[in-house]
């Protein structure tokens, strides 16, 4: 009976769905989690108020988000030197976000459940978001203009609001005024500067060049300074309003409204409200820059330099990996030599990526890149240009991680294209170079595509050697702006898998990270699904235009 | 085989072209010489001094059992074995006098010369329209009027243009397998070679279809000498002005098709064509 039921070979059936069964849950277990976790870290939660007997039996107040609870064993709490009154072997304890860094010195702490003697959540409650220092947790008194009093108790909300609605607006302008008028100013002046240095490199003594030059300088030094004026101006604008804030356990502080980005009561917010909260959160998140060392913020210039990074690598690899695949395939002669290099070829993609990392440092950022400086940047030696990590180096060592995986479909997708087309094409009077052009190529196309594929895919989650050769913790600029050439190919940029680490493992406050870890690979998740299905697009189209021959 | 309608297989010769019987190949103008051709793929002997004289504006059969090289000698006229490694090739094929294996022959134009279909409908994966263009761009024409023309032209001669003429600019690969063999010859006509080699064009195709390549062939004749291989012997004493027979690499005979189907002068031919072997 059994032995029969083995023969029929069922057996096997139920294995090989098991293990896709397997497999399929732990990818969805995966996405879930990250999808799960990273999701709700945008989402206002209740602050409660808590009396609590504190670990010397004094009654004390907290305010704060619970973040996460745990059971511990008794035993672990009362050998940590806390008195704990109960018979249970296990009691529970919250992990609170009480916030208020500057006043408290700590984010989070731990209090234990049995020690708890009420719990609310009144509607006063506000949490404001700072640009340092973290959250806020706690109560709005009065609103001060210049030093007055402008709005008390109730009125002192609605007022904060109209404020921080005219600081966050003060700020935009500030930004876009150092990013964008001044940084220009900025750039045209290092350039002033490196053009001055390339003249006194070439032994030009005129001093008539250099007066130019220092004319432009003197204009635009004095574009600065008006700029800078306007600067000072909104700076003293923002410094305007202040508040005055009470902390948990009474304290009053006051503080400039120009550090805080928003402020919201979340007991009384509705759905609507939470949900609306919730969209602009997500919003900043991938819009924005990060503040507070990489924890809080959005992280657009994350998403930014690793699509850009992966387009470059496309850009770089595919035509490298289709020319290599076409020699080997349609005019090297095929004998041993070819055998080995193709065996060779086959076993790049085995090697581990920090070893291309080490390779890209070596060859393409020391050697290339400190060539090219010698050679053509030597007026801003000794400080590199190209002779240091950059998006170009670790775009090119990401291509070249990725060329055998295009370098062998492409081969396959050659190989089946069938012989009697190219014949048709030969018997009209094509060469080997017209029928590979109009005829070969464009059918094996798709194959190329799937080739681009897998090499995105592995591309866009390669970290560890792009931390060798040019991903940063934060790059002051984009490597593509308004300013002549716009694609700064020599610049350093922020990576999404980089910033997981980073954040996640680095970050002086792990706890208040966290969540952004697991939001930052949600969307590096998204960010490589989205490459993909673009990839898989083309590709599908490529396919239905060459359907092959076959009937 | 059908024996008591005598050596003919099966066909009526009283319904082919007369004309036929006058046929003298030395009264031809010849349009390609072969002399003392040999082929070798590697050591094996594929070809053995092959001498043969096609005519010009004629239908030339080459028939004779699978791997007799008949295939291979096609190839040789368009130089098509180049592309095979170990094919090693002495003596001359003349083409207008001119030996197409010397040194200074460019293949791509001697293929321009002479056209092939192969045996299985090979149209690439583009337009009816394109498929047609293709040779005419490769020569560097791209301006429209002169390839509308061309495509128009070279799909009448086909007999394809009344069929598709409505559909120019979809995709060759919705076609039937006749239509795409009659579009393989379009892009043959299309850049007008001299001569036409044939490889078993009408072998994957149904009867139908068969008949039509075979009407076309005979009407093509007139503008282009053709050379034709068959495994079908019908088709080849439909067809064909001349006929040679091939076996193992030799050529057994060769002569015009009404001698060669009624009067074969070797037992060999004679046996392959009643359908003793082969």
């Amino acid at each position: 009976m059994i032995k029969q039921w083995v023969k029929s070979g069922n057996p096997w059936i139920w294995m090989t769905a098991g293990a896709v069964s397997i497999s399929i849950l732990m990818v969805v277990g995966v996405l879930g989690l990250v999808t799960v976790k990273g999701m709700v870290y945008f989402w206002p939660n209740d602050v409660i108020e808590i009396k609590h007997k504190s670990a010397e039996g004094k009654q004390q107040n907290l305010v704060g988000e619970i973040y996460d609870e745990e059971k511990v064993p008794v035993q672990r709490i009362r050998d940590a030197g806390i008195k704990i009154e109960t018979n249970d072997e296990y009691v529970t304890r919250y992990l609170l976000k009480t916030g208020n860094r500057d006043v408290t010195g700590a984010d989070f702490r731990w209090v234990l459940a049995a020690n708890f003697i009420a719990q609310e959540t009144p509607g006063d409650l506000v949490v404001v978001e700072r640009r340092e220092w973290g959250n806020q947790y706690g109560r709005v008194l009065a609103l001060k203009q210049n030093g007055k009093v402008v709005a008390e108790g109730e009125q002192a909300w609605p007022k904060l609001q109209e404020s921080i609605q005219r600081v966050v607006g003060l700020h935009k302008q500030t930004r876009d005024l150092e990013k964008g008028d001044i940084g220009a100013i900025n750039y045209e002046l290092e350039k002033l500067r490196l053009d001055r240095r390339r003249l006194e490199l070439d032994g030009v003594t005129d001093p008539q060049v250099f007066g130019g030059i220092k004319e432009q300088e003197q204009e635009l030094k004095e574009k600065y300074s008006k700029l800078e004026e306007k600067l000072t101006e909104l700076y003293r604008e923002m410094q305007r309003d202040t508040y005055v804030f009470e902390v948990m356990d009474g304290k009053k502080i006051e503080q400039s409204v120009s550090k805080v980005v928003r402020a919201f009561q979340p007991n009384v917010m509705g759905i609507t409200g939470k949900l609306g909260h919730y969209a602009e959160k997500v919003w900043e998140f991938v819009s924005d820059d990060p503040r507070e060392a990489n924890t809080e913020g959005g992280i657009f210039p994350t998403i930014f330099g690793t699509i850009l990074m992966v387009l470059i690598m496309a850009v770089l690899v595919t035509p490298l990996g289709v020319i290599a695949a076409v020699y080997l395939r349609e005019y090297a002669k095929q004998g041993p030599l070819t055998r080995t290099i193709r065996i060779a070829v086959n076993n790049l993609a085995g090697v581990p990526s920090i070893v291309y990392g080490v390779f890209g440092l070596g060859f393409f950022v020391y050697f290339l890149g400190g060539s090219i400086d010698e050679l053509f940047f030597p007026e801003a030696l000794p400080a590199p240009t190209f002779g240091t990590g950059g998006i170009m180096w670790a775009s090119l060592t990401l291509a070249l991680m990725t060329l055998p995986v295009v370098i062998v479909s492409t081969e396959e997708g050659l190989s089946r294209v069938p012989r009697a087309v190219r014949e048709g094409s030969l018997a009209l009077g094509a060469t080997k170079a017209e029928t590979l052009w109009r005829t070969v190529l464009p059918m094996a196309s798709p194959a190329m595509m799937t080739g681009l594929i897998l090499a995105v895919a592995r591309a866009a989650g390669e970290v560890a050697p792009l931390m060798l050769v040019g991903v940063v913790k934060l790059a002051p600029s984009m490597p593509l702006d308004w300013n002549a050439p716009f694609l700064h190919l020599e610049r350093k940029f922020m990576h999404l898998g980089f910033h997981i680490y980073d954040v996640g493992f680095q970050s002086p406050n792990i706890e208040a990270a966290r969540p952004l870890v697991y939001a930052t690979a949600l969307l590096l998740v998204l960010v490589i699904i989205v490459l993909n299905l673009a990839a898989i697009a083309i590709r599908n189209r490529l396919r239905e235009k060459y359907r092959s021959l076959e009937h | 085989m059908n024996a008591d309608k005598g050596i003919t297989h099966g066909i009526n010769l009283d319904d082919l072209q007369r004309e036929r019987q006058r046929l003298n190949i030395d009264e031809e103008e010849i349009s390609l010489k072969v002399s003392d051709l040999n082929l070798y793929y590697g050591d094996s002997q594929a070809l053995k001094n092959i001498s043969i004289k096609i005519p010009k504006n004629r239908v030339t059969a080459f028939i004779g059992p699978s791997g007799c090289g008949k295939s291979t000698l096609l190839r040789c006229f368009n130089r098509m074995n180049d592309l095979i490694d170990g094919v090693r090739i002495d003596g001359s094929i003349e083409l207008q006098d001119e030996n197409i294996f010397n040194k200074g022959v460019n293949v791509a134009d001697l293929r321009r010369r002479v056209g092939m279909v192969f045996q299985k409908p090979n149209p690439f994966p583009k337009s009816i329209y394109e498929n047609v263009a293709y040779g005419l761009r490769i020569q560097g024409i791209n301006t429209r009027r002169i390839l509308d023309e061309a495509v128009e032209k070279a799909l009448k001669g086909a007999a394809l243009w009344d069929e598709v003429k409505d559909r120019l600019h979809e995709s060759a690969m919705g076609m039937s397998g006749g239509q795409q063999q009659r579009l393989v010859i379009a892009r043959s006509i299309a850049i007008e070679p001299e001569v036409m080699l044939l490889d078993e064009p009408a072998s994957a195709l149904d009867p139908i279809s068969t008949l039509k390549i075979e009407e076309l062939i005979y009407e093509l004749k007139s503008d282009y000498t053709i050379v034709i291989v068959t495994h079908n012997m019908q088709q080849a004493a439909r067809v064909s002005d001349y006929t040679a027979f091939m076996y193992m690499g030799d050529l057994v005979e060769y002569g015009d098709t009404n001698t060669i189907f009624t009067n074969p002068g070797m037992k060999q031919t004679e046996d392959y064509i009643t359908g003793r072997y082969g």
